[in-house]
């Protein structure tokens, strides 16, 4: 247990262990479902190859669509995606980026699956042991009298031991074709690492620069999305005590403030305290409305990439907010915004 | 459980540990891999060399390529060879000693499965079993219609038919398992001379305070692009904790800007300045665009000269108006 937990720790660190584990964990669950699964060819002519190849391919599909399922990305990448521009501009190859790493991630548990269905050998012989030409493994006098349907219903048994007769035959017939399934493995895992080594280590050589701003703004949605999450849980925390406190307030009227007078003398500080980091919480949203045209706008027009310098002094920080909400908020009464932002300007002056 | 600890706390303290970490488990994942997988000669004189040469030279590959895959010192490599040279001469006694570190490590997983079948024997028997002379052995089964090759091919298949009650097919085994364990120790050997020569040697031919700074500045940017990193993840998370809030205070009416105070400004304004400064002033997508571009195409020098010897500013005397002083390092 105690290894258990240490593993869960590590993995759950940061966001990249984290999705590189349930990769790893779903790689181990492809192998562990193939040994335990009983592979029972129906050493039958018409539906051998279909058992044997659909064997191979179907479950590879499964996993793949099993790892979109699981990974926390695929939900940002579709918001992203289908979210109107609002006043900040698409940028298609963060979506490219996104989509690359949640497929090669996916793709893990699918080529495991392939790879040790093929070293195993079993979907191979059956679902081509009625291909094989029998007279090259032995002495194969008992198949001269028979027509071409007996022939190949004969072939079709070879993957069943119980059901073919000739031991030395099969056993020859099963290390043949066992061997070009092991081959074919082998070449797959090849061709696999060799196509990601390509990926990783000649990559660089192409696209360097591009490459560190998309992981960075891609990386950055990511946060972006959760601490919004973040702040919306906070704000309905605040916003819940302050809507209690008001209803409290304004149910026993007189009788409440008064003994709030009386008995809260000690105290007093304290919860003003509270009730004031409870109000900062809120952000300024007090009302319903508010807060569903925030959580509306958030999607319908997501805010520029452009924050506000708020420490510079008065004039100059009014004139730049003015100048970028301009150019990138597109706001039509930039004016009127100028004038809000000189006021919250002198607020935010130490003086 | 605690030794394992220690081993993972071990490993993970520097970036080469990490690196030689990772090669000893590659080396062990390809001993696990060879002992699991089923090693299924064809026993048909047309394939089984083949096969045998096939298991014997592909997977080596595949773990090279994964080696080289798994390295962290080579998106190093490829990053300081590709990069534009920018406010950073470029020093190829680096490259040349990332690359030679990489391809070392790269190459331990390998040879152990290379030594570990030519020790094991069953890819020689399997591959060289046609190539013994039956005439040295005796009991070679006649009595079957087949000939000599085909015998031979069949000696590494131990579930044979022909074979039973006969000492032939062992004898055959024995010998060419002998053959292979004696080429693979001597491959160890070889490699083991060729290391201890390397490392004896080497100090006659080098120069070892050449060897230093290049290990140091190897070392150097490996650990600027973790650092790098480090700071772009720092700095997106406030970035975007800032646009949210931005976001929530313009939805806001009018209402809050007729208060005397906003709020939710005074209390947080410590945190909020700590979190500008760690925004070191960008705060435009624009400005991260350029920051990132330039990191790959112009590389800043490596001085900082000026920001450890920033001036800081310190209390002095009674008033607690800050002062610059020079060298004033409160």
């Amino acid at each position: 247990m105690d290894k258990f937990r240490m593993m869960f720790q590590f993995l759950q660190s940061n966001q990249e262990s984290f999705m590189n584990g349930i990769c790893g964990i779903m790689a181990l669950a492809s192998a562990q479902m193939y040994s335990a699964f009983e592979f029972s060819c129906p050493c039958m002519p018409e539906y051998n190859y279909t058992y044997g190849i659909g064997l191979l391919v179907i479950p590879p599909i499964w996993f793949f669509l099993l790892g979109f399922v699981l990974n926390n990305n695929v939900s940002v990448l579709a918001e992203e995606w289908k979210r109107p521009t609002g006043s900040r501009t698409k940028d298609p190859t963060i979506l490219r980026y996104m989509f690359c790493s949640i497929t090669q991630r996916s793709l893990i548990a699918p080529a495991l699956w392939v790879s040790v269905t093929l070293m195993d050998g079993k979907s191979f012989l059956c679902a081509f042991s009625i291909n094989l030409d029998i007279e090259k493994f032995g002495n194969s006098s008992f198949v001269k009298g028979m027509s071409e349907t007996e022939k190949i219903r004969l072939l079709a048994r070879i993957p069943c031991k119980d059901l073919f007769e000739h031991q030395e035959i099969r056993v020859a017939a099963t290390r043949y074709i066992k061997c070009i399934s092991q081959a074919c493995g082998w070449i797959f895992l090849l061709m696999m690492t060799f196509t990601a080594f390509l990926i990783r280590a000649i990559r660089p050589c192409f696209t360097q620069a591009a490459f560190l701003k998309t992981k960075y703004w891609s990386h950055y949605i990511d946060i972006e999305r959760k601490m919004f999450d973040e702040t919306c849980k906070e704000h309905a925390k605040s916003f819940a005590k302050v809507c209690i406190h008001q209803y409290f307030e304004n149910i026993s009227g007189e009788m409440q403030s008064l003994h709030c007078h009386r008995s809260g003398q000690d105290d007093s500080g304290d919860e003003g305290e509270d009730k004031r980091s409870d109000e900062d919480k809120l952000l300024g949203i007090r009302a319903q409305d508010d807060m569903n045209k925030v959580l509306w706008n958030w999607h319908t027009s997501k805010p520029a990439l452009a924050l506000r310098k708020d420490q510079m002094d008065g004039e100059n920080s009014s004139k730049l907010n003015g100048k970028i909400n301009e150019g990138f908020n597109g706001f039509a009464n930039g004016h009127a915004h100028e004038t809000k932002k000189r006021e919250w300007a002198v607020y935010y002056s130490k003086v | 459980m605690e030794r394992l600890k220690l081993v993972l706390q071990y490993f993970q303290s520097n970036s080469e540990s990490i690196s030689n970490g990772i090669c000893i488990v590659l080396a062990l994942v390809s001993v696990k891999l060879y002992t699991s997988f089923d090693f299924n000669c064809p026993c048909l004189p047309q394939y089984n060399k083949l096969y045998s040469l096939g298991v014997m030279t592909v997977p080596p590959i595949i773990f090279f390529f994964l080696g080289v895959l798994v390295n962290r010192h080579t998106g190093v490599m490829m990053d300081e060879w590709m990069r534009p040279v920018g406010n950073r001469s470029k020093n190829p006694a680096v490259v040349k000693y990332l690359f030679s570190a990489m391809l070392q490590r790269a190459l331990l997983a390998p040879m152990v499965w290379i030594l570990v079948t030519l020790l094991d024997g069953k890819i020689f028997i399997c591959a060289f079993s046609v190539s013994v002379d039956p005439g040295l052995f005796s009991g070679v089964p006649n009595n079957t219609g087949l000939d000599v090759i085909r015998i031979m091919a069949k000696v590494p298949c131990k579930e044979d038919v022909i074979f039973q009650n006969s000492s032939f097919r062992k004898a055959v085994s024995r010998y060419v398992r002998c053959y292979s364990q004696a080429v693979g120790w001597s491959i160890l050997l070889f490699l083991i001379v060729l290391g201890a020569m390397g490392r004896l040697i080497k100090p006659c031919f080098e120069d070892h305070a050449a060897f230093l700074q290049t290990r140091y500045w190897s070392n150097y940017l490996d650990v600027e692009q973790k650092l790098f990193d480090e700071t772009c993840v720092l700095h997106a998370r406030d970035f975007a904790r800032k646009c949210v809030v931005q976001f929530f205070e313009d939805m806001t009416e009018d209402s809050i800007l007729h208060l005397p105070h906003p709020p939710f400004i005074s209390n947080v304004s410590e945190r909020w300045e700590e979190e500008e400064e760690r925004l070191h002033g960008v705060t435009r997508q624009e400005q991260m665009d350029q920051l990132l571009n330039k990191w790959y195409y112009g590389k800043p020098e490596l001085d900082v000269t000026r920001i450890a010897h920033r001036p800081r500013p310190c209390l002095a005397g009674g008033n607690l108006e800050p002062t610059y002083l020079l060298g004033c390092y409160y």
